[in-house]
């Protein structure tokens, strides 16, 4: 990398001459590392799918999670370095919490999104502290319906449709951009949502993977919620047979 | 630390022109934190006497009336009406003052209507909390009984007390729980609590139900209370014929009304 030995990656508060910041750049890579995480927003709520990588066998089922509640009516799906990401999960908990304190209501996720990205954005600005090494996906079901909001580690943040980040995003995205997200409900987005993880998993580099999924929607009375076991393991196993099929054909094809 | 904290003012100070975006500073964040949870703090220390000799609680201002509760065989019912009088005034007429907590919890509460309400937005966002840990562990009964022991008497402690009577009702692991605190922090578990006038109208009456019939079903209960309440609006010259019941067994928890209680009047031109 051209950054290594300029000395102009060493600071988060140094331009390099060409006018980038390469400790913000280095926070990214950490979150291309770390496994996938896609949020899709649908006609009726929003569906959070985390692929979390198991690096070891002796981790108890459920361990380090990546899917976060904020509020009762806010979720939070995390990419990169889980602890910096719980750090941000408490920023935003506690923003939400000032929020409900001081107006009476849930936090608008309009407004959320604009604390978080200012506060993660803050610590792209000075020498003594370094980016947060994570990406994060928040999303809720409001009066005029469903919103999603990515921010990454630069504090940069955009509203969206569907988004993916971690190893296998530039798939998950045009897995995604053939979906008709605008017309579906949180019912068909699990289990393209299970599908898409599971088809990006890389079984040659990573083993084991846990799936974990929540959504926020009409159904679920605007809470965010885990998905009930039942309608999770309906989703797995639809996503197993549709990669059955697809290798079946795969090999017909030969 | 003293160095710690000049510094930190150092910094404040050389990050001033950044204006708005100070309040998002890394080396604030300490400071950020208190400001988020000053809402929430307990120790109220704006309360210590200090050199305006601020003053403390001394009488509660828009009140509500007694809390009864009664357990039955596999949950608990509580009753309170509506009323939030000024003094002697009935001003508020839908002051509405029980409570779900959780799924196991419900509460109840008189005395002073905004020390009611700061607690209950601090006991909302302790459920919040509770729950964004995702952990499958929720607040019980008892806990939460605990609980306000501690901030009562803590408060009373303080000379500045939170004006209020409680009474927590809910289950623990499918048994019933009921218990009760007051402004000073004296607290105690029991299938029978009366607060407030309701202390000494209504306690004999629930007693002696239950004593002739110690396995009530929910029904039986919620009659029994309701003919209680009956008697407190008769007698109690702050109480309302509109009230509330909480009921919570394992079916779940219903709070029913506010309702509206029986009462006739004919006697009254007899008397005087």
């Amino acid at each position: 990398m051209s950054s290594i030995g300029t000395g102009y990656d060493l600071s988060a508060s140094q331009f390099s001459p060409d006018g980038r910041v390469f400790q913000v750049e280095y926070a990214q890579k950490a979150v291309e590392n770390s496994g996938t995480v896609i949020g899709l927003r649908g006609k009726d709520g929003v569906v959070f799918a985390v692929e979390k990588l198991v690096t070891s066998k002796l981790y108890e089922p459920g361990a380090n999670k990546r899917l976060f509640n904020i509020d009762n009516h806010v979720g939070m799906a995390v990419s990169g370095l889980s602890s910096d990401a719980r750090q941000i999960a408490e920023t935003a908990r506690t923003e939400a919490a000032s929020y409900r304190a001081q107006y009476g209501i849930g936090i608008p996720l309009k407004y959320l999104n604009d604390r978080v990205s200012m506060y993660m954005h803050a610590y792209t600005l000075y020498s003594a502290v370094r980016p947060y090494g994570c990406s994060v996906i928040i999303g809720a079901y409001e009066a005029d319906g469903p919103v999603m909001y990515m921010i990454d580690p630069s504090g940069v943040s955009y509203g969206y449709y569907g988004c993916a980040i971690g190893k296998a995003k530039q798939s998950a995205k045009t897995e995604i951009e053939k979906l008709k997200l605008a017309d579906m409900s949180c019912k068909d987005l699990i289990r393209e949502a299970a599908r898409i993880i599971y088809l990006l998993h890389d079984e040659l580099k990573d083993k084991q993977f846990e799936l974990e999924m929540s959504w926020v929607g009409n159904h679920t009375n605007g809470r965010h919620e885990r998905v009930p076991f039942e309608i999770k393991a309906e989703a797995e196993t639809k996503a197993r047979q549709a990669m059955d099929e697809d290798s079946d054909s795969d090999t017909e094809d030969m | 630390m003293i160095a710690q904290n000049t510094l930190k003012a150092q910094v404040s100070q050389n990050m001033a022109f950044l204006g708005e975006a100070n309040r998002y500073s890394p080396f604030l964040a300490a400071q950020n934190d208190s400001f988020h949870s000053a809402s929430y703090d307990l120790s109220a220390n704006t309360l210590v006497p200090d050199i305006y000799g601020s003053q403390r609680s001394q009488a509660p201002l828009t009140t509500a009336t007694s809390v009864v509760g009664l357990q039955f065989k596999d949950g608990v019912v509580i009753a309170a009406d509506v009323l939030g009088s000024y003094g002697s005034l009935a001003r508020f007429r839908n002051c509405q003052r029980i409570m779900k907590v959780n799924d196991n919890i419900i509460l109840g509460a008189g005395g002073d209507y905004a020390d009611f309400q700061y607690l209950k937005n601090i006991i909302e966002q302790k459920i919040l909390e509770e729950e964004c840990l995702d952990d499958g562990f929720s607040l019980k009964p008892k806990s939460l009984h605990c609980w306000l022991t501690r901030v009562m008497y803590n408060r009373r402690s303080k000379f500045d007390p939170f004006w209020n009577n409680f009474i927590i009702a809910g289950l623990e692991y499918g048994q019933p729980f009921m218990g009760t605190v007051d402004k000073l922090g004296t607290a105690y578990i029991d299938p029978v609590i009366a607060t407030g006038y309701g202390a000494y109208m209504a306690t004999p009456l629930l007693r002696k139900a239950l004593e002739s019939k110690p396995d009530l079903n929910k029904e039986e209960a919620i009659d029994i209370l309701t003919k209680a309440m009956q008697v407190l609006f008769y007698r109690d010259a702050r109480s309302f014929p509109k009230y509330q019941i909480g009921i919570i067994s394992k079916e779940g928890i219903e709070i029913r009304g506010p309702l509206t209680l029986e009462s006739n009047w004919e006697l009254a031109h007899m008397i005087g």
